[in-house]
């Protein structure tokens, strides 16, 4: 007869493995829809680029050493190489901006949101995620609807007589960080409301109380306890806006290359499919450094409250 | 006390606060006027939802009166903000900054205030020390105990040594024995400190115990304002005399006043003395006021009379609920004795008989 710690071992092992079994298609299609496609990316980035696009089955550093570095070859593809640099640095520029741009408008939005009533408060986190609705697309040229020479800005400052000609906003600069911005504002407003939320505003009365102005509560007393919501909200940003692809070009023109230019060009017209993988594969290392940095500090701070 | 010196630190005059608008508002207070000395531990006592936080709240500057004025040592400060009132707030919570250690929650406010470093940790280590919490300067604040909380929370509101402190209901959170002591840290830390202590609380006991003086409040008015023993034994209201301890009210004629006394004659033909509320109109039937402790009871004849309905023993004291022959209900508190029961039984007829320091005229 079976001892009774017998019994409970074998019932201990029935349970993992039913655990397991049960587990079992999610962890197949994660394996498989998220796990299998990097690692076939990884192993394109080692291969030799094919004439017409694809690849030829035989081991090369070249797409790794041509992410950052120029080789000097005659080759007219590989001309555009010399430019990495700059186009990294132009993307994360942009991703950081716009990264700051939707903390400065998130931050106060959410406050706001979270020093309005519970039902009104209900009301405001359904119009921020009304975006969410729309595709990407149609918000894109929304904007630039707004922003181009005929839009409704330069028609209005036109009719004012406040400038004699339509400003020049889109294709700039500032017409991508503007799109930018819009599109991925809901993402920094959510996490830091979410935080907010949270916060004991009482807090903040024994913060004045104690002879903190505004500005010392908010930076003593606010910013110190939404931390967590910030720093999610930053990740949640900068991913996505490192890679951004349909705002720059459209509101940007294409003037100025960004790393999914970059990435796409390599896929298409480039056919160097290597090289494009090991551009992604780095896009994914910068983002993993930033996904680090963000665990890192949440788990000094360590500040749970609510 | 008579040895307080007669400055005043705040005076509240014609205050009102009413929230909301239109149908829906609330008048909070309603013209209150309150004198509260310079050194001294004032409490402001009653129910909730009589306007006590309120009232509290406006001198911290967290919120702004509808009307009046709030005087601190003559200037007045009801429109200054929070930041810029030199009074600091206990809160009912604590509201400890929770990424803050202990010592950096005391420093806080002088931070603040823009004091040297070197200045900031002798008063910090001073106040720990006050308040005994040396050994946990440098935990956060959510690894300490409830009662710790409190003990930090007052030596960040005493640090930056206001001219008043105000404490909003600072002992609720508490457990019983736990409150008690905190009652006795408190007085010391008020005598010890010489500051001006705004207490706000519900607990009737805590408030007798504490105070040098009773604001008591209900529906945004202050009804009565004086020592424990004055609100105890000579309360003005039927509000303030049920609100504070037990009391028996009697319906009685005043056939004579004079020297702050009247003569009260109840329906059964007998008559007693008793001390008049200030402000009392004479009326023909008057309420009077009798502490069950301040009345006798007697096997024959006293001034009442009536039958034995209840008994309830309390350890300490027994408690003779009678029927009066007037139809009225009368407590006696009677002195319990180690020897024998307490000498009446249900159904006895008994007579009651009141001291002539026993009974309150009020005023309403």
């Amino acid at each position: 007869m079976a001892t009774a710690e017998e019994v409970a071992k074998a019932a201990e092992r029935r349970d993992v493995r039913d655990r397991w079994l049960l587990s079992a298609p999610a962890l197949l299609v994660i394996f498989l829809a998220a796990t299998g496609p990097l690692l076939i990316v990884l192993v394109y980035s080692f291969l030799t680029p094919g004439a017409y696009g694809d690849v030829k089955w035989q081991f090369s550093p070249e797409a790794w050493l041509s992410v950052f570095m120029e080789r000097d070859i005659f080759d007219d593809t590989l001309s555009l190489a010399g430019a990495h640099v700059t186009i990294f640095w132009r993307s994360i520029k942009l991703a950081v901006v716009t990264t700051l741009a939707t903390l400065a408008l998130g931050f106060p939005t959410a406050y706001f949101m979270a020093t309005r009533s519970e039902k009104t408060r209900d009301l405001w986190l359904f119009l921020i995620t009304i975006p969410f609705w729309t595709n990407l697309l149609i918000r894109t040229f929304a904007v630039l609807q707004i922003i181009r020479n005929e839009g409704i800005i330069n028609t209005i400052l036109l009719k004012l007589g406040i400038v004699s000609a339509p400003v020049q906003i889109l294709y700039t600069d500032t017409a991508i960080l503007i799109g930018m911005a819009y599109v991925y504002l809901p993402l920094m407003v959510l996490p830091v409301y979410a935080s907010m939320e949270k916060l004991d505003f009482r807090l903040v009365e024994a913060g004045y109380d104690l002879y903190a102005t505004r500005f010392k509560v908010l930076r003593k007393i606010i910013f110190p306890l939404v931390k967590p919501g910030v720093i999610a909200g930053s990740i949640l940003v900068f991913i996505p806006a490192l890679g951004a692809y349909v705002t720059p070009s459209v509101l940007g023109g294409g003037k100025n290359m960004m790393l999914s230019n970059l990435i796409e060009l390599q896929f298409g017209q480039g056919r160097n499919w290597p090289l494009g993988s090991a551009l992604s594969i780095t896009v994914m290392i910068i983002v993993m450094v930033a996904l680090l940095a963000y665990v890192r500090n949440a788990g000094k701070s360590g500040v749970r409250h609510g | 006390m008579p040895d307080k010196p007669d400055r005043n630190a705040i005076e509240v005059v014609n205050v009102s606060k009413i929230f909301g608008s239109g149908e829906g508002q609330v008048a909070a207070l309603d013209t209150v006027s309150v004198s509260i000395r310079e050194n001294e531990f004032f409490t402001l006592l009653g129910p909730s939802g009589c306007g006590k936080t309120t009232l509290l709240r406006l001198i911290a500057g967290f919120d702004f009166p509808t009307a009046g004025e709030i005087l601190l040592y003559g200037q007045d400060i009801a429109p200054l903000p929070p930041f810029k009132r030199p009074v600091n707030t206990v809160f009912q919570s604590y509201a400890l900054f929770p990424h803050m250690t202990v010592a950096d929650n005391i420093g806080f406010g002088l931070e603040m205030l823009g004091k040297p470093k070197a200045e900031i940790k002798a008063r910090v280590a001073e106040m720990l020390k006050l308040v005994k919490m040396e050994a946990l300067a440098g935990r956060r604040t959510s690894q300490i105990s409830g009662g710790q909380q409190q003990r930090v929370a007052l030596a960040r509101a005493l640090a930056p040594q206001p001219k008043v402190l105000l404490l909003d209901e600072p002992l609720s959170a508490l457990d019983y024995k736990l409150r008690k002591e905190m009652q006795i840290e408190l007085k010391r830390l008020q005598h010890e400190t010489g500051i001006t202590f705004i207490f706000v609380t519900h607990d009737q006991e805590e408030a007798l115990t504490m105070s040098d003086r009773i604001a008591v409040m209900s529906s945004g008015k202050i009804l009565q304002v004086g020592s424990p023993w004055d609100i105890y034994d000579k309360p003005a209201e039927r509000f303030v005399a049920d609100f504070i301890g037990e009391s028996n009210f009697l319906t009685a004629a005043i056939t004579g006043m004079g020297n702050g006394k009247a003569r009260a004659t109840f329906k059964s033909g007998a008559t007693i003395e008793a001390t008049v509320a200030e402000g009392f109109q004479p009326k023909d039937n008057a309420t009077v006021v009798v502490r069950p402790e301040h009345a006798r009871l007697t096997k024959g004849k006293g001034d009442l009379s009536g039958t034995v309905e209840n008994i309830v023993y309390f350890g300490t004291d027994t408690h003779i609920h009678v029927h009066l022959d007037s139809g009225e209900a009368f407590t006696v508190r009677q002195q319990n004795t180690r020897s024998a029961g307490c000498g009446f039984e249900r159904g006895d007829k008994v007579g009651i008989s009141i001291g002539n320091d026993a009974a309150q005229v009020l005023k309403d």
